[in-house]
């Protein structure tokens, strides 16, 4: 697979366009849908730069030796929004493709929410909020015990730093400067219930991360050259974490769902959201 | 018992770079000298029990063995979801060592006290529990915790608490210790709750009672094996524990009698459970105080054990 070269402009309010690459891997988790006919839309697609970059371009890993310890971690804190991470780790190789029709069977490895120890590659059990900080920060602190450089990077939701752990996990990362730990926050501005200004507002946002510590970059978070970018930094300042906020769209890509509410987690397709779907992402199969 | 504890933490750590110590905002000076000798490993994180479960799991998952030290009502019920989450279901190797173990911070009241942590730490898939009757038993059960395969929870107890173990016995995590052998009723019990069980059993052997002692420091898993065969024959089986009567020792003693097949023997044991009912303490003083007033000693073991055999 050839990862695209095109970078695109910043554009806010989510007009950034996607590659082929990017509609390949919806496409993927659509198929999944078609098996499953559940799952969480809007977050999926609104994470699926953000993991494909980190995996295609800045994560060193081996999908053949995926507990190598010298690798570099990550770990999806948000994991409802597993499916954008189980697309892309079969992608790379982690498990074969096969296992993605069997989403949420009986005998399936890969659940609604990522599980450690089912699922190479998937490097800690995730889908309760707020857990994933925590660990990542233990996971640079033993980095930084051996005199490793694996970088830490944990991906969370906006709804999830709701979560009063995740702010106990960045005072204590602040406070211990740990700069090979990168936080990055899929921020698409909505939560389950209602938008995250209605909700429970999170701005000034990254004044919040910089006050705990952090060095912060906003970026968007569709714009490939500007999350390998951000991603490729770090740490940003030498002797703290980093925060990356990526501007997000709920539901990137298929019309119908970005920014829908009723679109968060779906747990009945119907033929005509599947027919929808599928003609969203088909043109670019192969591409 | 806490001391001596950590001072094992502090001595296994010197010979296994694999250890870590991790404490939420202990006491000035703890572990002063951990700190000193091996400061990389020494952390202290605040009064973030949540945080502080995530980022030991995170250690562990890289094959560090992290003991984590607060005061255990916070360990156990704060970080619940931590607990079974981070640690439980990764079988991450945390040991949690609980300090004030049920009612040692009487004074303080409800807020501080655990007395349903071995019963919310039970519930837990992988989970083990342990609680130690003395100092000296501390010493011989902290070696076995460092390999260990799963997280633990060590039960503290009070501290100067009297040494009723006996060194001469072999301590072996996840097996009980038939502490005393008897013919008509067995006394089962945890942690501290030993001492007052022993002076029970030979109490009652002065009245021509034959009573055995279970003393089950590892709660879960449990000794079913050692249990049956010490019930095995009695009249009588009571359970003694620093603890809320539901789902810690007594319950867990209770499961595996009523599916044993001694309801259709002619004369199974009967069953009595001693420790605190189902409230939160009304009362501050003393820990010995606390204790008395819900039975949780000498005199009542007796009474209760008396009340049962024919």
């Amino acid at each position: 697979m050839q990862h695209s070269p095109v970078c695109v402009e910043t554009q806010p309010g989510g007009k950034t366009p996607l590659d082929a690459r990017g509609q390949k891997l919806r496409l993927d988790v659509v198929d999944i849908f078609e098996h499953a006919r559940r799952g969480h839309v809007g977050s999926t697609f609104s994470l699926m730069e953000i993991l494909r970059v980190l995996y295609d371009d800045v994560l060193r890993i081996d999908p053949k030796n995926p507990r190598d310890p010298a690798r570099d971690r990550c770990i999806l804190s948000k994991g409802h929004g597993c499916l954008a991470l189980y697309v892309v780790l079969a992608d790379k190789g982690f498990f074969p493709a096969e296992e993605l029709c069997r989403f949420c069977a009986y005998d399936g490895m890969l659940g609604g929410h990522p599980e450690a120890g089912k699922v190479p590659g998937v490097e800690a059990s995730t889908g309760a909020l707020g857990h994933g900080l925590s660990i990542g920060a233990g996971m640079a602190l033993s980095a930084r015990m051996d005199r490793r450089d694996s970088r830490v990077f944990v991906v969370m939701g906006d709804g999830e730093i709701n979560e009063g752990s995740v702010w106990e996990a960045a005072l204590s990362s602040g406070n211990r400067g740990l700069d090979n730990l990168v936080a990055v926050i899929d921020y698409n501005k909505q939560q389950s219930y209602d938008s995250t200004y209605a909700v429970q507002n999170l701005e000034p946002l990254a004044d919040k991360w910089r006050a705990f510590g952090f060095a912060v970059r906003e970026v968007d978070g569709h714009d490939l050259c500007a999350l390998r970018a951000a991603f490729g930094d770090t740490p940003l300042e030498p002797g703290k974490p980093t925060c990356v906020i990526c501007h997000t769209v709920k539901g990137k890509g298929y019309v119908p769902a970005e920014n829908n509410l009723a679109w968060h987690h779906k747990s009945k397709f119907t033929d005509e959201d599947m027919a929808g779907l599928r003609a969203a992402f088909s043109c670019k199969r192969g591409a | 018992m806490r001391g001596r504890c950590l001072d094992m933490v502090h001595r296994l750590a010197r010979a296994d770079e694999r250890i870590v110590f991790l404490g939420s905002d202990l006491g000035f000076g703890t572990l002063k000298k951990f700190r000193e000798e091996l400061p990389e490993r020494f952390l202290m994180e605040g009064i973030n029990e949540a945080h502080a479960i995530g980022l030991a799991a995170g250690l562990a998952f890289d094959g560090r063995i992290v003991y984590v030290n607060t005061i255990a009502t916070f360990l156990t019920r704060r970080c619940y979801e931590q607990v079974a989450l981070d640690l439980c279901l990764h079988n991450a190797r945390v040991r949690l060592i609980g300090n004030g173990g049920g009612m040692v911070y009487a004074p303080l009241g409800s807020t501080h006290l655990a007395i349903e942590d071995i019963a919310i730490m039970r519930a837990l898939p992988n989970m083990a529990i342990v609680a130690v009757a003395d100092a000296e038993e501390m010493e011989r059960l902290m070696p076995q915790t460092v390999d260990w395969p799963g997280p633990l929870y060590i039960r503290l107890g009070k501290g100067y608490d009297p040494i009723v173990s006996d060194p001469a016995v072999p301590f072996v995590l996840g097996k009980g210790i038939a502490a005393r052998q008897g013919a008509d009723a067995l006394i089962v019990t945890t942690g501290v709750c030993l001492g007052p069980a022993l002076a029970a059993a030979e109490e009652l052997a002065q009245t021509g009672r034959s009573v055995g002692v279970l003393h089950m420091h590892t709660v879960k898993p449990l000794d079913t094996e050692l249990l049956l065969d010490m019930a095995h024959g009695v009249r009588a089986v009571v359970t003694v524990e620093e603890h809320t009567v539901l789902g810690g020792l007594g319950g867990a003693v209770a499961e595996v009698l009523a599916e044993e097949d001694f309801p259709r023997m002619p004369r199974p044991p009967r069953f009595r459970r001693l420790g605190i009912p189902d409230v939160f303490p009304d009362k501050y003083g003393t820990q010995n105080q606390l204790m008395s007033r819900y039975g949780i000693d000498q005199g009542t073991i007796v009474k209760t054990v008396q009340a049962l055999l024919p």
